[in-house]
């Protein structure tokens, strides 16, 4: 459990006058979840790219599973595994046909490629559909057997690049689910996500990428701290009462139009619970109540200084 | 397992799931037979009365139909490659260290046996309609040798098209030149009848030259000359074809 997965150093890469990694330091122990978070174009899929000898980086040194990604290139392969952004499954194979064809390349006796794929099939509940063509599947079985094709060779380290954009929230759920089973089962994961909520679910450590840097890295709650937003609204019937509660929530803003305050908090349900204890205790009657937390706009907004339009138009 | 016997295996594995592809879409197959005999029912019963060539149409035409019926059949190779590079495919087997050989090679070969299952049939049909070939067996051996090396050529230079084509929708269009070369050259009427700039460009192009190789070997009067040019350009044309799809292979990641 000990020790660096991936470690990468002044990471930079430019298509022609592009500059797309702008000096990347990354480290990311073993048996760990890393999540890369950064809007559409920020230099995700690249840097995925170049930590998986997909691209030579222009300048940089990147170590992957202890070994040099531009110069021991078929031994850091030999220990990773890649899903990329999308679900690259055959669809004019089966599931198992997928499954067996990945055997085949990585040289696996038949009998263990059998095996193999039959239990992978199992575990991502794909029995059903293994003798299916691929494009009849759904994006979250598609999803599924991507990522148990990469898990054919047993890789040390998986890539996720987008693991989930496109699915339904349940779909993605199970796929959460199973990211955190591998994890358990003593694997180390990089993924990359546009969103924040995911890296909170999953990540053990983030790193937020705008523009070709890293701008913030830390725990979901380290960067959350960084983050103001997380607030609780109260809407009141009346200015009287209006008037009383704000005197009580002295931390608070107040808005006269709307009848409105804004009380900041963690946006978790024992502050919440905190706050209305205190409204009970002096018999304030609140109107309406609604919990903001932080989304990855607001992430954007306090690191970077700029909004992310892509993102929150979601 | 050393590099030759692993590349070799990792051909066969992509082989195999080339010939499925194959099977599962017989839609590609059927499309690369059926034009090229729809083409020759208009050839040989609607206009090649009109033309006078000298010999019976039927025998004149054959040959640039069989060269046609290639050109028609690797639309779906050019798609099916471009589609590997869009998706991650190609990516994935990268990443899993599978030879660039492996995967180019598993195309070319499938593209090409795929031509040769039509040129069969589009050959049976064209003995139905009045193909009467006076090859001997050593010639017919030679047209069929000048027929794969030209598959071989178009489909190394259809893999590369297929690989710099920037979707999978442009890919399509690649093979569209393919498809209008034949009716630039001797396949359906000799050159020498058309008029200036066509003629010049008819005689110069590469299929008229394998055209007429084909067609001297099938009518038992063979050319050393032309089969010469056939087979240079042929050979041209694949190691092109090879050389531009080995830099965009390298150069798209």
């Amino acid at each position: 459990m000990n020790g660096s997965a991936i470690a990468a150093s002044g990471l930079r890469k430019a298509y022609k006058d592009k500059i797309v990694l702008d000096g990347i330091d990354l480290d990311v122990r073993t048996g760990t979840i890393f999540a890369l978070l950064g809007p559409n174009g920020a230099g995700k899929t690249t840097t995925v790219n170049v930590l998986t000898t997909l691209l030579a980086p222009d300048a940089g040194k990147v170590v992957v599973a202890g070994h040099d990604v531009t110069t021991e290139t078929k031994a850091v392969r030999a220990a990773i595994g890649v899903t990329g952004q999308f679900a690259s499954v055959d669809d004019l194979l089966t599931g198992e046909e997928n499954l067996l064809m990945m055997a085949d390349l990585l040289h696996l006796p038949k009998a263990e490629g059998r095996r193999i794929a039959a239990r992978l099939l199992a575990r991502f509940d794909l029995g059903e559909a293994a003798g299916k063509l691929a494009s009849s599947y759904s994006g979250g079985m598609r999803r599924k057997l991507d990522l148990a094709m990469t898990l054919v060779g047993q890789p040390k380290i998986i890539f996720l690049d987008e693991p989930t954009t496109g699915l339904d929230p349940r779909s993605r759920r199970i796929m959460w689910e199973i990211i955190r089973e591998l994890v358990a089962g003593g694997m180390t994961i990089f993924l990359t996500t546009q969103y924040l909520e995911e890296a909170d679910e999953l990540a053990d450590r983030i790193a937020v990428l705008d523009q070709g840097r890293l701008v913030a890295e830390g725990t979901a709650d380290e960067l959350k701290r960084r983050v103001p937003g997380s607030h609780v609204r109260l809407r009141f019937a009346g200015r009287p009462e209006l008037d009383v509660a704000a005197r009580v929530l002295a931390e608070s803003t107040r808005d006269d139009e709307e009848l409105t305050l804004r009380v900041p908090g963690d946006g978790g349900v024992r502050s919440l619970r905190a706050l209305l204890d205190r409204l009970d205790a002096h018999s304030i009657d609140v109107e309406e109540l609604s919990v903001h937390t932080p989304d990855l706009d607001d992430v954007f907004l306090a690191l970077t200084g700029h909004g992310n339009k892509e993102v929150s138009a979601r | 397992m050393n590099a030759i016997s692993a590349s070799l295996t990792d051909s066969a594995t992509m082989l195999r799931r080339n010939f499925r592809h194959t099977t599962r879409n017989p839609l590609a197959l059927f499309n690369g037979v059926f034009m090229p005999i729809f083409l020759m029912f208009l050839m040989v019963y609607v206009l090649g009365g009109a033309f006078s060539v000298g010999v019976n149409y039927a025998d004149y035409a054959t040959p640039g139909l069989l060269l046609t019926t290639i050109c028609y059949g690797v639309g779906p190779t050019a798609v099916a490659v471009s589609s590997d590079m869009a998706t991650g495919f190609i990516n994935r087997l990268r990443v899993m260290h599978v030879s660039r050989a492996a995967v180019l090679n598993a195309h070319v070969i499938a593209t090409v046996l795929r031509s040769l299952v039509a040129i069969a049939i589009v050959i049976g049909v064209a003995f139905l309609m009045g193909f009467r070939p006076s090859a001997s067996f050593a010639q017919w051996l030679g047209a069929i040798g000048i027929i794969v090396l030209t598959a071989l050529a178009i489909a190394w230079l259809t893999v590369a098209s297929g690989l710099a084509a920037k979707t999978p929708e442009n890919a399509g269009f690649a093979a569209v030149p393919l498809m209008l070369l034949p009716f630039l050259s001797s396949a359906f009427v000799p050159a020498d009848k058309m008029g200036p700039g066509a003629r010049q460009f008819a005689e110069y192009q590469p299929f008229t030259s394998i055209i007429e190789a084909l067609r001297g070997l099938l009518t038992g009067a063979p050319s050393a000359g032309s089969a010469v040019t056939a087979i240079a350009w042929c050979v041209g044309l694949s190691l092109i074809g090879y050389l531009w799809a080995r830099r965009s292979f390298t150069k798209r990641a």
